[in-house]
């Protein structure tokens, strides 16, 4: 059974249709990448799974149950935690506390949320910079950090918006690890927004193209750079 | 990033509030009065610092529940004879629901910033008119209490001390809830909300609720300190208790001891009360009596305080006379 399933969404703002009748399916467990070019409707459509938008048509269930009406903060407390595009940690708290604030969902007893967050933050290669106010740190450790918070949550499904966006390949390298290793250590399902075409092809297990707010190929990731219309519109020749 | 007090400090606490108990013994009655004022402004500052220092909700209308606390319980021991230890549930209950009332209009409705501001003036605003006029209390001309000091303690009816240790208490209680709150989910949750709502409510907080809370606590806790100076003062006026100079001195302390910490309240309330009281005793001294020439050079020292040290006076302090625990 699929753990997150979007069935015929759609979303207009005004005249434009930024999400048109997109419709796809993640496993649990698995890492599944939605990937096109600037103004595709890649952030439309996550802030529609995220609550923070509702469809205007179509259904979006998350482990068997329509998610589409709630509220942001009820869907992360089902179960899903996402990440801003534009990373946006609290800048007067510690690393700690930022990643302190997630791990209180599930637990309302501050140490033991504390013990939580230290773990969340070694996975992340963030707990030397613990004591560290958040508006201090560079961008990839900022970038770690929001998925750090997200996964303080405790997740099933984890929702990265151009995660990788601004690292440099290093970067991106360290966080594809941390990522793979997250997925295939705990089991949790990661559906990322992405651009950049390397951190995809080394993650994802089924990658979603679109193009102006509709799907135009689904397959593995080998399977949609040699897709003709993805080809096209999105990645060009050179990419091949 | 300031953390919990190192047991230095700790002693130095236990110190001075041993040296405030035992102040009446030594302290004249003028002295006494300054420390009850200092006391009070700890106190209420305390309970703003909880809804703007904390959760990020700017109230420049604190006044309307300081003087909603010293009706309700005045006028309960007035018409009814029903004394303040009782009369304070009723006036932290009526306190309370004008702040759900504020804070529900607020935040459902996306009032934020300074429009949220403008909604907490506006109502101690209306309150303030609307007592000018209502004369089962008293309407403009107020309401007094009979100043009887060898009267029923337990009826807050007494002599200076009695206010001087329930003051102390006031003040010491609230550190200590401040201190406590700080520690829990709520308190975090915030300091997230303060920081960035829309994070925060991307990490499961119903940020709605955490706003309400802050504002359900601090209307209550600002009522107990109406109350007290209802029974302190003995008399209360529209004109005065609502009006908006009463909620600028309550935010002061606060904003000079260093917003959305623990202890800021208290060190800004001990160095703005005796800056006060030290203009008025200069500017007498020099027999200068031209209106507004103590008002002037008290603004110039806010102006000259908040100047050099933005973000208070506490964090520096416990910076510098290393106060707090250290962290790598």
């Amino acid at each position: 059974m699929s753990l997150l399933a979007v069935e015929e969404v759609s979303k207009r703002f005004r005249g434009l249709t930024a999400v048109d009748g997109v419709s796809f399916a993640v496993g649990e467990g698995d890492i599944f990448a939605v990937i096109g070019p600037n103004g595709a409707g890649k952030t439309t459509l996550f802030n529609l799974i995220a609550g923070v938008l509702a469809p205007d048509q179509g259904a979006i269930s998350f482990a068997g149950e329509r998610i589409d009406r709630l509220t942001p903060d009820a869907i992360c407390r089902r179960g899903i935690g996402r990440t801003f595009q534009l990373v946006r940690p609290f800048p007067a708290l510690t690393v700690e506390d930022n990643a302190l604030v997630g791990a209180l969902l599930r637990r309302p007893k501050v140490e033991a949320a504390r013990a939580h967050a230290h773990e969340v933050l070694r996975r992340l290669d963030l707990y030397d910079k613990r004591h560290q106010v958040a508006s201090a740190l560079t961008l990839p450790d900022r970038k770690r950090l929001e998925v750090a918070r997200a996964l303080a949550t405790d997740p099933k499904l984890l929702l990265l918006d151009e995660v990788m966006a601004g690292l440099r390949p290093a970067e991106t390298d360290r966080m594809v690890a941390i990522l793979r290793a997250l997925n295939r250590d705990s089991g949790i399902t990661i559906l990322l927004i992405e651009h950049v075409m390397r951190a995809v092809m080394a993650l994802a297990a089924r990658v979603l193209v679109l193009h102006h707010g509709a799907a135009i190929a689904e397959g593995t990731p080998d399977q949609v750079v040699r897709d003709q219309a993805v080809i096209d519109s999105y990645l060009g020749a050179e990419a091949l | 990033m300031i953390g919990s007090l190192n047991p230095r400090a700790r002693v130095l606490l236990l110190v001075l509030l041993a040296a405030l108990i035992a102040a009446p013994l030594v302290a004249d009655r003028y002295l006494i009065s300054v420390l009850i004022l200092i006391f009070y402004f700890a106190y209420v500052g305390q309970a703003w610092n909880l809804m703007m220092g904390f959760a990020g909700q700017l109230s420049l209308g604190h006044a309307l529940y300081v003087g909603l606390g010293g009706y309700v319980s005045a006028l309960l021991w007035l018409k009814f004879g029903v004394g303040p230890w009782l009369g304070v549930f009723a006036a932290v209950a009526v306190a309370a629901a004008f702040g759900a009332v504020i804070g529900w209009l607020g935040f459902r409705f996306g009032i934020e910033g300074v429009y949220f501001a403008l909604l907490t003036i506006a109502f101690a605003e209306f309150t303030r008119i609307a007592f000018d006029h209502i004369d089962y209390a008293g309407a403009a001309g107020g309401l007094f209490l009979r100043v009887d000091e060898s009267g029923e303690w337990w009826n807050l009816r007494g002599g200076t001390l009695l206010f001087y240790y329930l003051a102390l208490a006031l003040a010491a209680g609230a550190l200590v809830l401040t201190a406590f709150l700080a520690r829990t989910r709520l308190g975090y949750q915030w300091l997230a909300v303060r920081e960035d709502e829309e994070a925060a409510r991307a990490l499961g907080i119903n940020a709605f609720r955490a706003k309400m809370m802050a504002v359900l606590i601090s209307s209550a806790m600002t009522a107990v300190g109406g109350v007290f100076t209802a029974f302190y003062n003995n008399n209360l006026f529209p004109s005065r208790v609502f009006d908006i100079n009463r909620s600028i001195e309550i935010i002061l302390a606060p904003v000079v001891g260093g917003l959305g910490t623990v202890f800021g309240p208290v060190v800004g309330a001990f160095i703005l009360t005796p800056l006060g009281e030290a203009l008025t005793a200069l500017t007498g001294l020099f027999g200068i009596n031209t209106p507004g020439v103590k008002g002037a050079f008290y603004g110039l020292a806010l102006m000259v305080i908040i100047v050099l040290k933005p973000s208070g006076i506490w964090p520096w302090l416990a910076r510098t006379l290393r106060l707090t625990e250290h962290r790598p």
